[in-house]
């Protein structure tokens, strides 16, 4: 029979309405201003801490909608943003350290659509406002550094056998140890091979100069850009967790570069200088006495196994060479005051390893003087080939006398301000770089442009659609109607599996929307015509709805294939905003096949199926 | 209610050669904008900064002028963008500035806000930064360019699979038309060329293919239907046939791309404006281009048959 249905078709249109209806819902809930408090290291959020906070927001009369403790964070939902601000400084007070808090939107979806997966879609920065930034991580330095300390270990290892050796020089991705005769060389290589199995080495002779060459395989370089690369994500997500954003994104793309995404922020200058921060501590005790510091520096030779630095104040001092502690061995830190002096401190916790070497150093040199070393790592300026050129500025921050013996807990002061001290102490915490990052790309947008791109996105929409459907009613009558029922359909569906994927939109996305709008009617519009022509050459009505869909169906297909192979293109090769274009633009294409082809022959099928027409309205 | 007659019956191929040429015409004035004035290219493909503040009053130019010349950006451009209270600014990147050059670059935008802050006494809104190296901008500007011609390689393989490999070049060839056609009005105008605008290009790819597919089925449904008429007159009555079908389905894509253009806010403009550039000529294209150039080829008849696309012997004698 023509033009019916049979009754599992019409169930599986109504029925993928009836989900697609059920997952766009939650788009419509309004989103409230909400804290979220998280512990810093995967500390519980508990009861008594909801407790407290809810007192301490009673205590300042601020008025909230609910609270609720989800598995791994407290959510406080407030009705107006004032109160989550207000609420913000109330929580800050008796917040403790290890916990942090972030403010940010979050849709009050009744329990049973949250129990079926019902998800609000997300929002691209470009519509909530945030900050964008892609991170190029210095590959080259990576090397460098590991090469840096494979010298350092070799240097032991050949000290610890008691091998003479000339010279070792770093150079490219390995080690040049110069020797003076064949005999040590050869001992010295097999030490070597043994003791670094992971490295390979090579051995050639220079005229009088016999060199042993350590250096890293194709594969070994490989790993150490990977673990470069891992481990400045692992820093850069501390850094990030520390700043209490909610719903941060950070991400490698590509083999040495890392996105981080973070919705509302406010203040760019901040984040940048955070994420791309270098700064941390050295303890080193001090040799000599400052005179032999002026000395070396008016002269310009520095002692046997010390080194020249300066105090902030510009005054010159000499460091015994070997490190004490670094930042790496500090496990946590924190800032607060000085309880004697009232000065800005830095409170540091080391590791074992640290902890023993600062008994063993502080014990033996009791009275001695010991200096903090501020070091940050700053371009200085490129070389030729326009790759940027840095050095490890530093700075002698303190110098103190060793009163006692001290290990595991100590703490150091002698920075500017208490706001220079929370930020070492949170870089500390958060560890050090494995290799310096640049910012390759940035963008922000506030929260102001984000709310007007939202407002001009849905006006744009509106009126695009009212205006075509307003075109195909007058044009197509009955059938035109049909048509706008699969548009609004397609929308509904475009949201739902946009809030089901968790995709996210953004401006070139609703962009993608509009643009399908436009494009799903030519479905409907190819049919349309297709019956008209069938009418016109005198055949019955049921007959040329049948012929209409039938033939219409190929230039359809085809049509939506070549715009998916586009969109597909699109996604593969483009970045960012053009992948969201081709999203929405893909899932557009599908969506409409189903409304425009199946949706709207379902409706015509129930108006003029099984029964006489003598005149269709089209 | 019908826009063009049953009847309709205009001899479009008549006029094809008139019709090149005058496409003809407009590609050298593009391929020459495009060679003398070059695109605009925006920050994301040249690498630079762009700030957008948004002032709580009408500002004139001239004082955000002076208050970026104070600050040490005299090299800054300063637009309007959209109202009277919103100012772009606009800087090429910092190549060899000398000391903290990349961190300079990155830390660009901050500096200008705190400049035109002060000068403002604190009522200025940052309400967008874009910050892109001049390396990521060559980046993607590669990537754009081989994503362009993937599709069109795509497309080719796709429409000569499906229909016949006249049909494919005449396809590419008007998709070719398009992409120089509003890429080169774009060199002309100086608008400037971003990322949406490109993405917009690549729609207009696929738009305009949709296009050229659906008259393309009705010229091989035609050939295998009509017994009579040489090439040309079976294009002709193909393309007046799908007429109705081409002003509809263009014409409400006009409607929305104009809702966009009028109401998107100005940071979809290029965007809309390539894609209603590219509707129009994408629809002019497929009839004198595609269809042309098909013709021009040799399509014929025995090229459309059935038979190898079916896959079914005909063994009738």
């Amino acid at each position: 029979m023509l033009n019916y249905y049979p009754s599992w078709k019409n169930l599986l249109v109504a029925g993928v309405l009836l989900v697609g209806l059920l997952y766009a819902l939650p788009n419509l809930f309004s989103q409230d201003p909400v804290i979220e408090i998280t512990g810093t290291r995967g500390e519980q959020v508990g009861e008594t801490l909801q407790q407290n906070i809810l007192a301490a927001l009673e205590r300042a009369q601020i008025t909230i909608k609910s609270s609720e403790l989800k598995a791994d964070r407290l959510q406080v939902r407030f009705r107006a943003a004032e109160d989550q601000l207000a609420g913000q400084d109330a929580i800050s007070k008796v917040l403790p350290p290890e916990f942090t808090h972030a403010l940010t939107l979050s849709p009050d979806i009744p329990g049973w659509l949250t129990a079926i997966g019902g998800r609000p879609m997300n929002l691209g920065l470009d519509l909530r406002g945030g900050i964008h930034v892609l991170i190029d991580v210095d590959m080259d330095a990576a090397i460098e550094k590991t090469v840096e300390r494979h010298a350092g270990n070799i240097r032991t290892a050949l000290r610890d056998e008691k091998i003479r050796y000339v010279t070792v020089k770093e150079s490219g991705n390995g080690v040049d140890v110069r020797f003076k005769d064949a005999a040590s060389r050869d001992q010295a290589e097999k030490v070597l091979r043994s003791e670094f199995r992971d490295l390979a080495t090579s051995v050639r002779d220079e005229g009088e100069e016999f060199y042993v060459r350590v250096f890293m395989s194709q594969d070994e370089e490989r790993a150490a850009r990977r673990l470069a690369l891992e481990q400045n994500i692992t820093t850069l997500r501390n850094r990030v967790n520390a700043l209490g954003v909610a719903e941060p994104v950070i991400q490698q793309q590509g083999d040495r570069r890392i996105v981080v995404e973070l919705p509302g922020v406010q203040d760019p200058g901040k984040v940048k200088d955070l994420l791309g921060a270098t700064a941390t501590l050295e303890y080193r005790l001090v040799h000599g006495d400052p005179g032999q510091a002026f000395e070396a520096e008016s002269s310009g030779r520095v002692p046997a196994g010390a080194a020249l630095y300066h105090e902030r104040n510009g005054q010159p001092i000499l460091l015994k060479r070997q490190v004490i502690v670094t930042g790496d061995e500090m496990t946590s830190a924190s800032s607060g005051f000085d309880q004697q002096s009232g000065q800005p401190a830095v409170y540091v916790n080391l590791d074992s390893k640290g902890a023993r070497r600062m008994r063993n150093v502080t014990t033996e040199n009791v009275g001695k003087p010991m200096a903090v070393v501020f070091k940050e790592k700053r371009t200085v300026g490129r070389d030729a080939e326009g790759k940027p050129i840095r050095k490890w500025v530093e700075e002698v921050i303190n110098v103190a006398t060793i009163r006692e013996a001290f290990g595991r807990r100590f703490q150091t002061t002698g920075l500017d301000s208490a706001q220079e001290a929370h930020q070492l102490a949170l870089l500390l915490r958060a560890g050090a770089l494995a290799a310096p990052i640049n910012i390759v790309e940035e963008r922000t947008i506030g929260p102001s442009l984000g709310q007007d791109n939202i407002d001009q996105g849905m006006v744009s929409v509106a009126v695009g659609l009212l205006a075509v459907m307003v075109v195909m009613v007058v044009y197509y009558k009955v059938f035109g109607m049909v048509a706008n029922l699969a548009l609004i359909a397609n929308l509904v569906l475009i949201v739902a599996v946009l809030s089901m994927l968790q995709a996210t939109l953004t401006v070139p996305g609703i962009a993608g929307i509009v643009l399908t709008v436009g494009m799903a009617v030519d479905a409907n519009v190819l049919i349309y015509e297709r019956i008209r022509e069938e009418l016109s050459i005198g055949s019955t009505p049921q007959a040329s709805i049948h012929a209409g869909y039938e033939r219409a169906f190929s230039s359809i297909l085809d049509a939506n294939v070549t715009t998916l192979i586009a969109a597909v293109v699109l996604f593969s090769i483009g970045s960012g905003p053009v992948r969201g274009f081709a999203v929405t633009l893909a899932i557009g294409i599908a969506t409409s096949m189903f409304t425009a082809l199946m949706g709207t022959r379902a409706v015509i099928n129930l108006v003029y199926g099984r029964k006489r027409v003598a005149k269709l309205a089209i | 209610m019908e826009i063009v007659s049953k009847n309709l019956n205009i001899d479009f191929m008549r006029v094809r050669k008139a019709a090149v040429g005058l496409s003809v015409v407009w590609l050298l004035v593009a391929a020459v904008a495009l060679a003398v004035r070059g695109l605009n290219f925006g920050i994301d493909f040249t690498g630079g900064t762009l700030i957008e503040v948004g002032y709580q009053q009408d500002v004139e130019l001239d004082s955000v002028r002076r208050a970026l010349a104070d600050g040490g950006f005299g090299g800054a451009a300063v637009q309007r963008f959209g109202t009277l209270r919103d100012v772009l600014i606009r800087l090429a990147p910092e190549e060899n500035a000398g000391v903290d050059a990349e961190a300079a670059n990155a830390q660009l935008s901050d500096r200008i806000f705190n400049a035109l802050n002060t000068a403002a006494q604190g009522q200025v809104e940052l309400r967008r930064v874009e910050f892109v190296g001049p390396q990521v901008g060559d980046e993607l500007a590669e990537d754009g360019a081989l994503a362009v011609l993937v599709s069109l390689i795509a497309v080719l393989m796709y429409v000569a699979m499906r229909f016949e490999w006249r049909f494919a070049v005449g396809a590419v060839v008007a998709l070719a038309h398009d992409v120089l056609f509003t890429v080169g009005l774009f060199a002309l105008l100086q608008i400037e060329f971003d990322l949406p605008v490109l993405a917009a290009v690549l729609a207009v790819i696929g738009y305009s293919l949709n296009d050229t597919i659906v008259i393309f089925d009705r010229v091989r449904e035609n050939f295998r239907k009509m017994r009579k008429g040489s090439p040309e007159e079976i294009i002709n009555v193909s393309i007046n046939q799908t007429m109705a079908r081409t002003i509809m389905t263009s014409g409400t894509t006009l409607v929305v791309l104009l809702a966009l253009f009028f109401l998107g806010g100005e940071n979809v403009h290029g965007f809309s404006l390539a894609l209603i550039v590219g509707v129009v000529i994408g629809t002019y294209s497929t009839i004198y281009v595609a269809s042309a150039v098909a013709l021009w080829l040799g399509v014929s008849k025995a090229d459309l048959m059935p038979v190898k696309k079916e896959g079914v012997v005909d063994d009738r004698p």
